[in-house]
């Protein structure tokens, strides 16, 4: 512990990043630069997230990093790693024991409560990005709120697939005011933005944090004929049953052999544990060993 | 009759170089405008400052709104000088490529300017651009298409429809036919008398090409140097220049 800080950014950037937080959660939806840091990781594999967890996170702390759902993949771990090493916290993988939750394309199915924290890693936190590409402009329209050109979007969607279909990163307008973009979480989790724990967003490569304080209005963008859908797979997951969750489906053979499963493996496995079985599901008990 | 746009003593300079200077000018409902000139001479410079997309150094644009008679444009908040922008006026450029999302269907290009007055019904924002494309002859079956895809007419032809779908009241064009054939130009000359007569509309046409204003403008503007140095009814200043300049202008025109 002696070689770093504590969560290795020194205390001046800290203080840094949580005054853009604070500016973040008192202006909700509206992206504030900060001076993001060279981290020891990669552009894109959570630089934004890790900065925003690194600022918030205290020696109490209990730490969770999910990666599409997933406590155990490659970089919810080493994400899990580095804060174990650096800040020496609790890690966790159930969602309700922990105190603060870096994600990366998901939103727990398990309902937050006011003393979380979900911290998300962003890629490009502008939405109105790829259809207006000056910078200048798209702060403009963010200033003075013209957000027709996001409705362009939704229009070709409609235009060429008979449905909105956009499936991710689905916009959103936070508190009547700022059009946000949820990073790339399915749009099923968007009705989950409404929530009561506080939702902050790190942008690292693009040097933007922006957040959603608690019990915020989050409204997903629509069309009044085509109003917004939380979709998702139309199937039960296959080894907890569950059929309120977000499902991978994933192939399994050659013949085409696919199961759907929850997205977010620690309500599966904590469904699983309940003693709930899916289709395809064996009791936890086998799986363990 | 209060003018729809009134202009007093405009001027616009490029550090020490005039842009424009000492340009005056009321236009009146229905009425369009010419404003003719060489290259330089400081043309698109006043259409720019007319349409807010450059800041005047001196002088006052006044505009007509719907809601508080005759308003300064070059003093009003950037917020309200967009809103109009987007509703009582409308922008043609020279090039569609700048007036149009190239990487966005014709639909939506037209559909764009009513989503951004808060049109937010699929099939009503389709309908209506259906019927403008019908009224600027592209047929139904390209609403789909980007823009990429079609000729230079045609884009000239989306453009001009995606900028009439608000029910604009004063139209800037800026050499609105330069770069197509004679036979398109004709077509689309005639579109657009047609469209101004039926919509009742206002425009400023700046163009170096007489014919152009031939038919389409009621009055004239000749521009040299960034000053005006003519102006009066269309025919009266084609047919019967005074100044030593739009003579030449008028005698240069070749004829077939």
């Amino acid at each position: 512990m002696s070689d770093y800080n504590f969560a290795y950014l020194d205390e001046q950037t800290k203080r840094m990043i949580r005054r853009a937080i604070l500016k973040g959660l008192a202006i909700p939806g509206y992206q504030v630069p900060f001076a993001s840091r060279e981290m020891p990781m990669p552009y894109g594999w959570g630089t934004g997230g890790v900065q925003v967890s690194a600022a918030v996170l205290t020696p109490e702390d209990t730490l969770k990093v999910i990666d599409q759902g997933a406590d155990d993949t490659t970089n919810a771990v080493s994400i899990r790693r580095f804060f174990e090493k650096t800040a020496g916290v609790q890690v966790t993988e159930a969602t309700t024991d922990a105190s603060v939750i870096q994600t990366r394309h998901r939103i727990p199915e398990q309902d937050l409560r006011a003393d979380q924290i979900l911290v998300y890693q962003v890629p490009i936190p502008e939405p109105l990005r790829f259809l207006e590409p000056s910078e200048v402009e798209t702060r403009k329209m963010h200033s003075l709120e013209e957000y027709g050109l996001m409705h362009v979007k939704l229009y070709e969607d409609i235009s060429q697939h008979g449905d909105i279909a956009t499936a991710y990163a689905y916009p959103v307008k936070v508190e009547g005011r700022y059009v946000m973009d949820p990073s790339p979480i399915p749009k099923f989790d968007n009705p989950k933005l409404e929530m009561a724990g506080i939702q902050l967003f790190g942008a690292g490569r693009e040097q933007r944090i922006y957040a959603i304080p608690p019990y915020t209005q989050v409204v997903s963008l629509d069309f009044d004929d085509y109003p917004f859908q939380a979709s998702k797979a139309d199937h039960a997951c296959d080894l907890c049953g569950a059929k309120d969750s977000y499902l991978d489906e994933l192939i399994v053979d050659d013949q085409g052999g696919r199961v759907f499963m929850c997205s977010d493996t620690d309500y599966c496995s904590t469904r699983r544990a309940q003693g709930h079985v899916g289709a395809q599901g064996s009791p936890i008990q086998e799986d363990a060993a | 009759m209060t003018p729809l746009l009134q202009v007093e003593n405009l001027a616009k300079f490029y550090g020490p170089r005039i842009g424009c200077t000492d340009v005056s000018l009321d236009l009146y409902p229905g009425e369009v405008m010419g404003i003719v000139g060489e290259s330089g001479s400081g043309k698109s410079t006043l259409l720019n400052c007319l349409a807010g997309h450059l800041t005047p150094d001196r002088g006052a644009v006044r505009f007509d709104t719907r809601a508080d008679g005759l308003r300064d444009t070059v003093t009003m908040s950037e917020p309200e000088r967009r809103m109009l922008s987007r509703t009582d006026w409308a922008f043609v450029h020279q090039h569609a490529r700048d007036g149009l999302r190239m990487n966005v269907s014709a639909g939506g290009n037209v559909g764009e300017r009513l989503m951004a007055v808060n049109a937010r019904h699929y099939g009503a924002i389709r309908d209506e651009a259906i019927d403008w494309l019908g009224r600027v002859e592209i047929t139904e079956d390209r609403i789909d298409d980007r823009p990429t895809a079609f000729s230079g007419g045609m884009q000239q032809r989306l453009q001009i429809a995606r900028n009439l779908v608000t029910g604009p009241r004063l139209v800037f064009m800026d050499e609105p036919t330069g770069g197509l054939d004679v036979s398109v130009q004709a077509r689309l000359l005639d579109l657009l008398r047609s469209l101004v007569r039926e919509m009742n509309l206002s425009a400023i046409i700046v163009t170096h090409d007489l014919a152009v204003v031939r038919l389409l403008a009621d009055r004239l503007m000749v521009m040299k140097d960034g000053h005006v140095i003519e102006t009066g009814l269309t025919d009266q200043v084609l047919d019967d220049p005074q100044h030593a300049y739009t003579q030449l202008l008028v005698s240069s025109v070749l004829q077939v």
